[in-house]
Parts: C-alpha cells; structure tokens; sequence
C-alpha cells in the first residue's frame, strides 16, 4: 500500500481547510467505495480527512417543510426513518436495494452521492480509462458494455453511475448542500453530477475542499405515492441493470403530476423530464406511460449489448406508473 | 445423526486455514502478473522495486531459481521469457509485509513485445483438432451403428446448439501458501484438496525426494476442483522463501484467481437427436468444441455423460478443442458432465416438445439395459426410481406442457426436470489406525476437508467398523506425512478413503479380537493400502460393470413479464448415489451442488474481452454466484442403493451429482414459462425480455 496521512480535524471548517490545502487529500466517511478504490488502486490519496465525527447525524423537518437529512446518516438509518418511510418510500425502498446490509451500517448520505462509476474499465488500473486517465481512451464501447449507459454518455465515456439512493433524491428534487472554502451554498442535485462530455474525469461541480454537509427533501404532497423498483441480474447484492425511482399524483383517472428518475442508464442519477412533460395533464394509462417513456428513451444511444436497457426501462417505466395509479394489471 | 466434527472450531474461528498458519519471521511474496495476452519479455527493471523499503527480493525470470522440474507448465514459474496469456505471473516481490510486496510489485516495469492474441472460441475455428483423449483419460470420439443415416431418416428431429461460457470455481478461500526450507526439506501449508498429491508435484518442481516435501491442509475453504492441483501459489511461496530464506506467505487475489487458479472453458455444443414419433431414440450425437491454453492441453469431457445415459443404436460423441492465448481451464465443478448434461437434457426437452411427450416420461422410455455403447451391465442403476420419486414429490403429474401458457400476476411460471450422472470410482489410498492400551484410537490418512464434511463422514466410517464411540477416535487428516490418499476430488474421496480407513479399521479389530480385547502397552497398529483391491477393479468381473451415480432435478420458475428477471422458488433434487454415508453432510452438500447449479443457469459467466485477453469481471460484484435470496424452496433426497464394488462403505459418491443437470431443468422451466429457449448459459433477464404496451 502506500502511506497515506491520517487526520481527524476539531470541526468541518479545519477539515475542509485541510482538503483545499491539500490536491491530495481526500474526505473520508463510511470508506465503502473509497477504500476499495484505494486497494484497486484507482484512487490515491496522499491524506485521509475523516469527517465521520463531524458530519450532521441527525433527520430533521426542513424549515420549508420536507425533511433535512445530515450527510453523515448511515444508509441503514436513512432507510429506517419511519417519516422517510412514510412520506417518501421512494427513497426509503432505493436505500434498502443498494449494497448490503454490512454496507448500508457504514456508507453515509453525502458518501453514497459520490460513488464512483463500477465500470470494469475504471476499476482496472491496467486498462486505459478516460475516466480515470484522461486521453487514454475507453474500451468499454468495444469491451464489456451490457451494464453501462444508454442516455447522457460520450465517445469518451459511457460509464453509469451506481448509486440507488440518488435516483430517488433526483425525483425529489433533493437539494445537496455543500460548505466549502467559499463558504456555503444549496445545489439542487441535478446540478450536483456533470455529463462526462470530453471531460468524464469531472464528475460534479464540487471543487476541491467541498464538502456535503446535508441533503434536503422539499415537501412533496403526493410523495407518499412512491416507489423505486431495482431490475439486477441477481437478486441481491447486485448493481442495478436498470431502476427507476416515481411518484405520480392523479386524479380523475388525469395525471396531474409525476416524478420519474431512473439509475443505471446514465452517468448521473438520470431525472426523466422528458417523460415528466408528457405525463401532466394526460389520462393515466398504460398507453401515455408508454409514450412518456418513449419520449424520455427517445434519446438513448445505446450500444450494442446494452440496447436491452430500452426496453427494460420502458417496461419497468409503465409497470410502475400503472402500480402507483392504482391499476396492478 | 452426527453434526459436524469441526463445526464449532469453525464457526469460533478456531479453526487455521493455510495463510494463518503462524510462522515466525514470515516474510510476504506479491505476483506480478502479465498485462499482456501474448508475447515474450524483452526485460524487467526491477530497480523502483528494490528501492521500496522493506522490499527483499524481486523475482524475475532473469533471476530466478531454475527449476528441475517443468513438466506442469504452469507451475514452471519464471523458467521462460514467453507470455502465454494476460494476467499470468511473469515475475514477483517478496517483502517484509504484505504491503510493501504488494506496492513494490507494481513498480516493477516490464517490457513486453506484445504479440498478437487470439482469444475467441469460435465453432469453425482453424485451429480446432482432435486432442489424444479428453479429461481425464477419456476417448475423445465414440461411435456405434450408423448415426447419420439414422438420424437422416428420424420421424423426428433436434438438431441444437448450446453454448456455455467460462466460469470460475472461486472457493470462499482464495489459494494461499505458507512455506517454510528448513536444510533441504520444504513444509507448505496449502489450500489443497490433496496435499499427498501436491506434496508429490511440489517435489518434483524443485528436483526433491517426495519425503522432502511436506503439505499440511488442515482445514480447506472449498475448492471445487480449483485446489485438486497445485498451483502457481506454492511453487511461489516456496521459491520466494528459498530466495529470501526466511518462511513465506503467499496469498492469491479474487482478480488473480480468474487467470491463475484453473476454470471451465467455454463450450460450444451441439446435440443431435434423431426419434421416432414414440420418442424413443433412435440416432444420438454430441460434439463438443472446447478451448484450451498454449500452455497446457485441458479437454474438458463434455459429451462423455452422453455415451451412457440413454439407450439408441446409432451414436457419435466427438470432442475438438483449439489452443487459444487464454488462461488454462482446468476441473471445476463436475468437469464434462456439468456442462455437457446441460446440452443434452436441454436437447431431450426439446424432443418431448417436438414428440408431444412428457419430459419424465421420455426419459423412462429411453433407459438402457446396459450401457449403451460398451454393452457392460450397470452396477446398478436407479434413474428411473429417482424421476418417479421425483415426480411424485414434485406433483409433477398432470402438467400443462405448453410453453408461456401460464400467469401469476407479473409473473410467466413453468417447471422443468433433467436427469444428472456422475461416474462413481475410487483410487488407491492408504490409512493407519492405532488403539493405546487405554482404549484410544486413532485414524490416520491423508485426506482433506474441504468443507463437505470430510472428516465427519470418515469418523463415522471408522466407529463404525471398529464398534467403537466416535468420542473414542482422534481422526487425522489434512496432512501428507500421513498415509498417503486420493485427494478430494471427482467425487471419489468418500469412497476412496472410507475403504483403507474402513480395510485398517476391521483389520486392528481383527488384532485385538485375536488378544482376546487385551491391547498390549505399547499399542496396537494396522495399516491397509486399497492399490490391490482398486486394481481388481480393472480386471474381470469388476471390470466388465459400468458405474455411476445418477439423479432427477425438478424446477419451478417463475420470470417476471415486464423484466425477464428469473427466480426459482422451488428445486428438488432425488438422487441415487449408492449408500449415504452421513446424511446431514450428504444433504448439505447437494444442496450446494444443486445450488451451484441454479448459480451456473441464472449467473456465472467469466466474459472474455477480446481486445485485452482477460475477464474483465474479475471480482465478486462482477461475476455473480448465486446468494442467499436466490435459492428458495430447495431440496434433496436420495433413494436407498448400495453400491458393492467400491468397497466397504457401499458408497458411490456426492461431490458433484447435485450439481449435473440442474442447469436443464431450470432453463427448460425457463422455456416452459416464457417459451423462449435459452442455449447459451446463462440465463440472463436481457435473453428474456420482450417489450410490452
């Protein structure tokens, strides 16, 4: 291994000093994908600042209404909070499909929002990845690419992002808040992640000393009309092959309003608006939930062992508009 | 009925698995493994390396001791300049730790002149021939009666091709080493499934008398045929501590494992099945297309199950394989049966579909007499018990044989069934038992405990023919300076070894008996070698009898409309494997077969990548292996059946019947739900998909 520093700052404002000083160093939570990267040797980092000790652990009512989570709270306890799980099962249910039991107990909210991609490529230091060494290429196009994006990727990248819990926050318009060197600031989460573009080593607009301090819920009336739904090739500890995370609002047999984000089709928690403005307004039927897939999955490009995500996430995409609108069939 | 022996120093930890062993100044050896499929050395800088503090050696091939022995290819570390495929170990760092071996490694530079690779099995593939004989000493072509003509003038017809990818045995326990020179003799502890046989091939590497060598296994975890030879591993372990002369631990990585340690090959199969419109068989053929390394020939027997599970009078079983720049296949899991069952179960369903016959039924009515292309009477044969048995339990009867015809809710529901087989031999072992005039006796062979229960079975076995407690016999196994033994593999340890422990057993019992129960103070001792009884085997009337274990799986699937996405809540397993030695080990461990084999249709695939040459999936989130939420309702039974050749015990052998022909069943219930037939392995949610609305 190589040595690394260890630090344990008094307070949030010391350990971000200590990240921005520092082009090496690098914020440490519950570890689960950082450690590995750093026995992969993916990732490097000179100086380890944990933050565990300093992160907000508590689930709170947002002044706004909604609910202010601390980026500190394990996923375990996320996933157990009984008004996550009653005002927002979406993201209730998106925790309890990632990871492990083992890994949920250490992986934290801000951590799990930075998880890096599990693209072969990237996770093998042997391999060229633009991702990882920019310019080197990428030979996930003519590699293995069955599990890797359809919508948002580019000649340079295709790698998907693997986190369940963010697909959920994306279809609450969950907002991340970060203190850093310039003080702090509110970032919805659909400004938190970058489509790779030529530059897929720059996954979010973080900058270096950024650190995520909590995750907001806005209030959301009908978030308690919510799933997420996994699709993985085994049926457990397994990434998603595909997954999409809704709440939908209807009345009179009339969409009024939907949320649709879906995971492992993209290189960010990908929010469906697309099919968002199809949905508002038409009847809720099987018939306009196809069409409002079709107009989100319009886009894709997919590759050639992927093409199957398609269909997989329209499929999963009407199933689950037709189980929260009430209509099992 | 007896728990297992070892199960509390188990599940407290007590129990030492070869890298714990404690070894005092033990140093650490890391491998560098090519990053190349194919090509030579130009040169290694191992100058970065050595400048790592703490770092004590780097191995190269420029350096490194030569080997006496290089029969094994595989084992001849660092003796050649030539790279035979990615991810082999072209060189290596010994360290004062762990880290430090492992951070030098990569600052080892090599310089490769990469040639091109070829690593794609392909059906027409110019490189394919006709190896001298397939694994392990089987022909390589059978042939009887006229099997085109036949099957060009069949009422019916199955003409179909299955393929199956590579896989990985990946025992919990990766391989690891500890290896300790003390003046010209070498102690290993290894994660073996025979440390007589690795003791013996250790030897021969480093130019030693066998008694120089000593590999001590005391508790295995898993092999699945991965740890039936040695590997790279020791002869690293062992050649990094001679280096360094201090002792040396050696551990393999999970990524490291998909090229070092042995797998299946991909197969590409196909099954022809001539009939007539009252199914029976009329002309039968099975060719197998295989891959293998340049290193080494592995054939794996795939079409070698076909030669004797059902009667037809015109036959052709053929095997090719091509040399490819891949890492070498080796045994894994049933080699042959498992993944050449699949093809021809697979293909029997689809001739019950095409003869509108029961898939039960159309096996019973294509039972041999006899084997079916040597004419020898089976020692006995229970297949049909075991589908009847099966059937009744599974409720079989009345099923709706149409294909995707059924719905509950989201869910396409279907079941299917296969038959499995496994030969059943044993080979030569030795053991010795003693009594002290105290009464204590001990048992001792060379066995391994690979996690199925080994030591319970034997334990049972001996009490047995000595009449005495269990809590009366020290068992000694897991060690080859006792009596040398088969080692833990081909389902034949059980049977192998029970018969010298079970033949020393009765012959101390003859002793005291003789003394009238009076065991004098210095003890009393009695060895038995089974080389003589296991070679009557070969000559008349042994000889002229065909032996195997056979079995009947049932699934139940049900696969999700809108994903593809499969689960099976029900697998039912009857098998005949002559007597059952220890019935709670004997049901653990098909139900793990059986549970490998739903692991094998639904998940395992190693996905080569042609540009690189390796398994990019190289780890456990990559290469999926069934968990806990995959397997359901799930068991096994067994009809009762003794099996009188193979000595005392009357025991035919478990290792790896639960594992055959599970696969078929849940890919031909796959078609029976979905009526889409999947013939390359595995059954994945993409080959499912349909899109609907």
């Amino acid at each position: 291994m190589r040595p690394f520093g260890y630090l344990v700052p008094p307070d949030p404002a010391a350990a971000i000093a200590a990240v921005t000083g520092r082009p090496g160093a690098a914020f440490l939570a519950g570890g689960t994908n950082l450690v590995d990267l750093m026995k992969l040797g993916v990732a490097a980092p000179d100086l380890l600042v944990d933050v565990t000790g300093l992160l907000p652990v508590l689930i709170e009512p947002a002044a706004a209404g909604g609910l202010r989570i601390g980026a500190g709270v394990r996923n375990s306890d996320l996933a157990a909070d009984p008004r996550v799980r009653a005002g927002f099962p979406v993201l209730a249910r998106a925790v309890l499909a990632g990871a492990s039991g083992q890994l949920r107990n250490m992986a934290t909210v801000g951590g799990n929002l930075l998880q890096r991609t599990r693209c072969l490529y990237f996770q093998d230091v042997t391999k060229p990845c633009n991702k990882r060494v920019p310019g080197s290429g990428c030979p996930a196009r003519a590699g293995d690419h069955r599990n890797l994006a359809i919508l948002g990727g580019s000649p340079h990248c295709v790698a998907t992002h693997p986190s369940d819990m963010a697909v959920a926050l994306a279809a609450l318009d969950a907002v991340v808040h970060v203190e850093g060197p310039a003080g702090p600031r509110a970032i919805p989460l659909g400004g938190l992640y970058r489509l790779p573009g030529d530059e897929p080593d720059r996954e979010t607009t973080l900058e270096r000393g950024d650190l995520i301090t909590a995750v907001e819920i806005p209030p959301l009336a009908y978030a308690g009309n919510s799933a997420y739904r996994k699709v993985r090739d085994r049926t457990s500890y397994a990434f998603a092959v595909v997954s999409v995370a809704a709440a939908l609002d209807v009345a009179g047999g009339v969409v009024r309003d939907a949320r649709l984000a879906l995971g492992a089709v993209a290189p960010v928690p990908w929010r469906a608006r697309a099919a968002e403005r199809v949905l508002a307004g038409r009847p809720a039927t099987a018939e306009w939930f196809g069409r409002a897939a079709d107009a989100e999955l319009a886009a894709a490009t997919p590759l050639p062992d992927n093409a199957f995500k398609v269909t997989l996430a329209r499929n999963v995409i009407v199933r689950m508009l037709c189980e929260l609108a009430g209509d099992g069939s | 009925m007896t728990g297992r022996v070892d199960g509390p120093d188990k599940v407290t930890g007590r129990a030492r698995y070869a890298f714990e062993h404690p070894v005092d100044g033990a140093a650490y050896v890391w491998a560098v493994p090519s990053v190349i499929a194919r090509g030579t050395i130009r040169s290694v800088d191992a100058a970065r390396a050595l400048a790592v503090p703490g770092v004590l050696a780097v191995i190269t091939p420029d350096n490194a001791p030569r080997l006496p022995g290089t029969d094994d290819p595989e084992l001849a570390l660092f003796q050649s300049r030539t790279v035979a495929y990615r991810g082999q170990f072209v060189a290596a760092v010994a360290a004062e730790t762990l880290e430090v071996a492992r951070e030098a490694a990569g600052r080892v530079v090599i310089d490769y002149e990469q040639a091109a690779h070829d690593v794609t099995l392909t059906a027409d593939h110019p490189g394919l021939y006709k190896p001298d004989f397939v694994n392990p000493r089987y022909e390589t072509d059978t042939a009887a009666g006229d099997f085109d003509g036949a099957f060009a003038a069949a009422a019916v017809r199955v003409d179909a091709t299955y393929r199956t990818p590579a896989e990985h045995n990946h025992p919990m326990e990766p391989h690891a080493t500890v290896a300790v020179w003390r003046g010209g003799t070498l102690t290993v502890y290894d994660a073996t499934q025979g440390p007589s046989r690795t003791a013996g091939q250790v030897a021969a590497v480093f130019g030693l008398e066998p008694g120089q060598v000593r590999v001590i296994a005391e508790h295995v975890g898993g092999g699945f045929g991965a740890k039936g030879m040695p590997r790279a591993n020791v002869i690293l372990a062992a050649m990094a501590a001679r280096v360094t002369g201090r002792p040396v631990k050696c551990a393999v990585t999970r990524p490291q494992m998909f090229a070092v340690t042995g797998h299946r090959a991909p197969s590409i199969q196909r099954v022809r099945l001539g009939a007539g419109p009252d199914g029976r068989l009329t002309a039968l053929c099975h060719d197998v297309i295989d891959q293998t390394s340049t290193l080494k020939e592995f054939t794996e027997q795939s079409a070698v199950a076909t030669r004797h599970m059902y009667a037809a009078p015109h036959r052709r079983t053929t095997h090719r394989v091509v040399r490819l720049d891949v890492p070498t296949p080796s045994w894994m899991r049933a080699p042959g049966e498992c993944p050449g069952m699949f093809a021809l179960e697979s293909a029997l369903d689809e001739l019950a579909e095409a003869c509108r016959i029961d898939p039960v039924e159309l096996r019973l009515r294509n039972e041999p007499a006899a084997h079916p292309e040597t004419g020898q009477p089976f020692s006995s044969r229970n297949l049909t018990a075991c589908l009847r048995e099966g059937a009744a339990r599974f409720g079989w009867a009345g099923r709706d044989p149409a294909p995707g015809a059924r719905r509950d809710g989201r869910w396409l529901t279907g079941t299917g069934v296969a038959a499995s087989t496994y030969p059943a031999r044993a080979m030569p072992s030795q053991a010795q038992v003693t009594v002290s005039q105290s009464g204590r006796y001990q048992v001792r062979i060379a066995a391994a405990d690979i996690g199925t229960g080994a030591r319970t079975a034997l334990l049972v076995v001996a009490a047995e023919a000595l009449g005495v407690p269990e809590a009366a016999i020290d068992l000694r196994i897991g060690d080859s300076a006792l009596p040398p033994a088969m080692i833990a593999g081909g389902s034949m340890g059980t049977a192998s070894w029970s018969w010298a422990v079970i033949k020393a057993c009765r012959a101390l019992r003859d002793q005291i008996r003789a003394r009238d129960g009076a065991v004098p103070p210095g003890g009393l001792s009695a060895h038995a070698d089974t080389t003589q009884d296991i070679g009557a085997l070969a000559s008349q009337p042994l000889a002229g009898r065909a032996r195997y274990a056979f079995g009947a799986q049932f699934a139940e699937v049900r696969v999700d409309a809108d994903t593809g996405e499969v689960r099976v809540p029900r697998l039912l397993g009857v098998f005949a494997a002559g007597r059952i030695v220890s019935p709670a080990q004997a049901r653990s461990q098909l139900i793990g077969g059986m549970t490998m084999g739903l692991s094998m249709a639904l998940h395992e695939e190693s996905a080569m990548d042609p540009q690189f040459g390796d398994y990019p999936n190289h780890d456990l989130a990559g290469y999926h292996i069934a968990a806990h939420a995959d397997v359901q309702d799930i068991d096994a039974v067994w009809i009762d059946e003794e099996e009188p050749d193979l000595g005392p015990a009357g025991a035919k052998g478990i290792g790896e019947v639960g594992i055959v022909g599970t696969a078929a069943a849940i890919a031909s219930a796959v078609y029976h739900a979905t009526g889409i037939r999947v013939r390359d392995l595995p059954v994945r949610l993409d080959k499912l998909l349909r899109r609907h609305q």
